[in-house]
């Protein structure tokens, strides 16, 4: 154990924790909503991340770029950087939208066990992530480097780089967006709706089978900014990143309460910080088992979460 | 969106179904004039081949169970049948090796089964006991560990079994309280974190370099070569074969007593069965412990066989295939996760080794896209597996609705 160094990079590892657990937010945020929704893990939401990882890469190398190219200039950043996320967000979408219509809609019909789904969402992950991993020969990709990790912000020896700013930035703003919108637009009223009683709602005449796309695309467009901003900070991607990602944003929903998004947020804020400080103490490779028993020992106290569960019931 | 056409009839549901509120049975034995009792397509059509069996006379049944026990030893052979042979034998794997694989799998997949199927708890890390009784044995019986005991096979593997058994009741003792979902991830959780021990301890559990000289099960030959060598695998799918049937034959005793009555009401209804005075705890702790056991033992068993494991083979998504082997077979019931243990391990091994006619490259690479897809055709033309639990359709018919929201 490693005491010491824990206390000298105290700072640095809880911005990068921070900066981590934003990204496992938002990918959170998908894995939370269907749950809220339809009371189900929607397995394959993983693998609409890394469809994204992929969207952004191959787009910038539409445009010449790759991963020794230099870093461009502010504004050819910018606009890199806003047609990257425009892929990603549209490819993830695409995704979620066509996992739910592939994998979740037919059963839907057909009133299957909830097993049902976990291994049909499961046969879709597999298939998307080992065809992607065919067309890649399972070989990671590089991802140019837009954006140069240049510290700009001193507190004291706490060094916050742009990147950072970046991510942390982003998280919070859409999270703030996405509450605000499930919480005071007529959709999200639909939404929340749903997630209470789904046949209520269907006879007060909300449209379930919109409501249900509804949320699947808008977990996927938060994945597909996940993704980029995944790519910027790693600076590669692979055919299985999704998974093991997904494992951690999966963590961090059940974490907060799944179900609800303000616990995704808390949850993947609190999972980023605790493995980098588990990482400080015992080394790299025990940051996910940190997490986990943090996750045992939050569950065994609080059995539904931080901030407990339910998309609709919190703030009906 | 063709959403509006096909709501329609559908959401008019649970308007009809409002109005009886009493369950299905008393009210056709009751009225049976209005209504005779509804049994859903499916088991109908599956009661004819089971329902044959069961009115014949149990010499002819005892007859028919004990020439397919002998069609499954004869299994080895099935490339010497003509013309069918050679299609159904693996071509990139040696065919009793591949059978070997299947029977470890069948074994896991009837050990979840037990723990998914029966009891309901949602295990995501099944690989964690298999992966504990593999560890056991390796310990105990390898040159390379820090125990330095060098067992024999056999004496590792009741060590093993009780190991993997007490490590079931210690995954089950903290999360007895939690339900579904967050049960699912705490045991994904162990898993993890028994891989990532194993990974990270260079000299306990030895990660990527793993264990060798790992001995075989006993026994010689008349003429002095062991009978459990490297060339064939023949001899450790007997061996595989006859544990499945001991497990077979314990799972379903089990699963027809006091135990699996207990493990069904558990199953449907937690809280109805808590009052009616079942002890959930303890029966829950029971489908962890006798899975577990029986996971340990096909870790044994795979240990016995290879003679080197290494951290590799404990990845998630093994579990994750066990599971989907279940599910897909017809959870809750035997014959099912014998079958869907068995496909899961013979698509992949039977796609190895075909040329794909179009970029002249090994299928095998192309195994998990159609393993994918070939399961999710499978549960959406059978929600409930390939071989269905009779006893669950049932109870399943009335609680569809709340079980799957629209």
């Amino acid at each position: 154990m490693n005491f010491s160094g824990l206390f000298h990079s105290f700072g640095p590892l809880t911005i990068t924790g921070l900066a981590q657990g934003a990204i496992i937010a938002l990918f959170a945020l998908g894995y939370t909503l269907v749950y809220g929704v339809l009371r189900l893990i929607n397995f394959a939401h993983s693998e609409v991340f890394m469809v994204g990882t992929f969207a952004a890469l191959y787009t910038w190398g539409f445009f010449g770029l790759d991963q020794n190219s230099p870093t461009p200039s502010l504004g050819a950043v910018i606009g890199y950087m806003l047609i990257g996320l425009a892929a990603a967000i549209v490819v993830s979408g695409i995704t979620a939208l066509l996992v739910e219509f592939v994998a979740y809609r037919p059963l839907r019909r057909r009133n299957a066990p909830p097993l049902a789904f976990l291994i049909t969402a499961i046969g879709a992950s597999l298939a998307i992530s080992s065809t992607v991993g065919v067309f890649t020969h399972q070989n990671i990709k590089g991802v140019p480097p837009l954006i140069r990790p240049a510290t700009v912000v001193h507190l004291g020896n706490w060094a916050i780089t742009n990147l950072q700013i970046l991510i942390i930035g982003l998280a919070l703003v859409l999270m703030f967006a996405l509450d605000r919108f499930i919480n005071y637009t007529r959709l999200g009223r639909g939404i929340r709706a749903v997630a209470q009683n789904p046949d209520s709602a269907a006879l007060m005449g909300v449209n379930k089978g919109r409501v249900i796309s509804l949320v699947f695309l808008i977990g996927g467009l938060m994945a597909g900014i996940a993704a980029v901003m995944y790519v910027l900070k790693i600076g590669d991607t692979k055919f299985d990143s999704g998974f093991n990602l997904g494992i951690e944003a999966f963590t961090a929903a059940v974490l907060g309460g799944i179900g609800n998004l303000r616990g995704a947020l808390l949850g993947g804020l609190l999972l980023g910080v605790v493995e980098n400080y588990v990482a400080g103490l015992f080394g790299t490779q025990w940051h996910t088992v940190g997490a986990f028993v943090i996750l045992i020992a939050i569950l065994m106290f609080r059995p539904t979460g931080l901030l407990g569960e339910s998309l609709g019931r919190a703030r009906a | 969106m063709t959403e509006p056409t096909a709501s329609g009839p559908r959401e008019a549901e649970p308007l009809a179904e409002a109005a009886p509120a009493v369950p299905t049975q008393p009210r056709a034995g009751t009225t049976a004039v209005q209504s005779p009792p509804v049994v859903p397509a499916a088991v109908v059509r599956r009661a004819t081949v089971r329902g044959w069996m069961a009115r014949q006379p149990w010499p002819v049944r005892a007859g028919l169970i004990l020439v397919f026990v002998v069609l499954a030893y004869l299994l080895p052979y099935a490339g010497d049948i003509p013309v069918i042979g050679p299609q159904i034998v693996t071509q990139g794997i040696d065919w009793p090796s591949a059978l070997f694989d299947m029977s470890y799998y069948v074994l896991l997949a009837l050990g979840l089964n037990v723990v998914v199927g029966f009891a309901g708890l949602l295990d995501l890390g099944y690989v964690g006991f298999f992966a504990v009784g593999a560890y056991t044995v390796a310990l105990l019986t390898s040159p390379d560990s820090v125990f330095n005991t060098k067992f024999v096979w056999l004496a590792a593997v009741p060590v093993a079994i009780v190991v993997a058994l007490l490590s079931g009741l210690i995954l089950g003792w903290p999360t007895l309280r939690l339900r579904g979902d967050y049960l699912a991830i705490v045991t994904l959780g162990f898993a993890e974190i028994i891989r990532i021990t194993a990974d990270s301890t260079p000299n306990f559990l030895r990660g990527d370099r793993g264990f060798g000289g790992l001995p075989h099960p006993p026994g010689n030959k008349s003429d002095g070569t062991p009978i459990f060598g490297v060339r064939d695998a023949t001899p450790y799918f007997w061996l595989g074969l006859s544990v499945i049937i001991l497990v077979i034959l314990a799972v379903r005793n089990l699963d027809r007593s006091r135990v699996g009555r207990s493990w069904l009401a558990i199953r449907e209804d937690e809280e109805a069965a808590e009052i009616m005075g079942v002890r959930t705890i303890k029966f829950k702790l029971w489908a962890f412990a006798i899975g577990a056991a029986v996971g340990g033992f096909g870790g044994v068993m795979f240990a016995g066989e290879q003679g080197f494991m290494n951290s590799s083979t404990f990845q998630l998504q093994f579990s994750i295939l066990i599971l989907s082997g279940v599910v897909m077979g017809g959870s809750g019931n035997i014959a099912g996760a014998i079958l869907g243990g068995a496909l899961i391990s013979y698509i992949p091994d039977r796609l190895r080794g075909i040329s794909d006619p179009l970029t002249h490259t090994d299928l095998f690479q192309w195994r998990f896209v159609f393993f994918g897809i070939a399961i999710m055709l499978i549960m959406i033309l059978r929600p409930q597996g390939i071989i269905p639990s009779r006893r669950r359709a049932m109870e399943l018919k009335d609680r569809a609705k709340e079980a799957a929201p629209q």
